[in-house]
């Protein structure tokens, strides 16, 4: 295609190596996570809206909210959100300690990343305990 | 002439940009405010797991728990337009595009926002 110059120039010079090239690193993994949870968490929102207006908008708004929540798709989702919120609350806190200047070495960062990944896991596999065993729902 | 800037635009320190360090510094605040309001989101929330919509109502419908959860939605929703922003700015590079996609954020943010208070008022006041 002669209107992309891009096109033209490439078989005589080669693009530098992009994202593809390099082996995944946790520090990657854990960067592009927390931006994915950000857009899975900002979408939560919408959920929590829908809860509300079922709420405030009487028992049979409310029981076909809790029928979608309570089926095995909702549960699923309602899971990945708790997930994904433990893992942005925790990379957060990453950032932030980065923010006044800590952890910034590349076997700290290396350590922290994957200190994030496992908490995450393990608070999720908390809140799975915790519903499956019936100890959720305290205020209810 | 070695500087055409005006005393005036050197000491604001606002590059092309035309703004500074505000939307770094508003999405660290968010985070830090978000670190408390989480948490009780977090306990809020498996605590009205299988709730009746009564029980839901007695929570949301006190005043520190309302208070709370404007917050958590308020502070959270104006996270999400800081943080979206970022993830559109990196990623979409046509104008067009990006300025409808910034457009579409801060609406939807503005929208879920007024749905969940509007929402919680009615709670409050059942």
């Amino acid at each position: 295609m002669a209107d992309n110059p891009q096109e033209q120039v490439q078989p005589t010079r080669p693009l530098s190596p992009h994202l593809t090239i390099y082996h995944w690193a946790p520090t990657m993994i854990v960067s592009i996570t927390h931006r994915a949870t950000g857009v899975a968490l900002s979408v939560g929102m919408l959920a929590l809206a829908a809860w509300l207006v079922a709420i405030s908008n009487g028992p049979d708004a409310y029981q076909a909210f809790y029928d979608l929540a309570a089926s095995p798709p909702g549960l699923v989702v309602l899971f990945g959100f708790a997930w994904a919120l433990a893992f942005h609350f925790l990379n957060g806190i990453r950032h932030l300690v980065w923010d006044v200047g800590y952890g910034f070495e590349k076997e700290t960062a290396r350590m922290s990343a994957l200190l994030v990944i496992g908490l995450s896991l393990l608070i999720a596999a908390g809140i799975f305990a915790l519903v499956w065993s019936g100890r959720a729902g305290y205020l209810a | 002439m070695r500087n055409m800037k005006t005393p005036l635009h050197r000491v604001r320190g606002l590059g092309s940009a035309h703004s500074g360090t505000g939307h770094f510094w508003h999405e660290r605040v968010t985070s830090v405010a978000l670190i408390p309001l989480t948490l009780w989101f977090a306990w809020a929330m498996l605590g009205l797991i299988n709730a009746s919509p009564v029980a839901a109502i007695g929570f949301l419908a006190h005043p520190w728990n309302a208070l709370l959860m404007m917050g958590f939605i308020v502070v959270t929703l104006y996270h999400v337009k800081l943080g979206m922003q970022v993830i559109i700015d990196d990623y979409v590079h046509t104008p067009g595009a990006k300025i409808a996609l910034l457009l579409l954020v801060r609406f939807a943010v503005i929208l879920t926002g007024a749905v969940s208070l509007f929402a919680l008022l009615g709670i409050v006041s059942l």
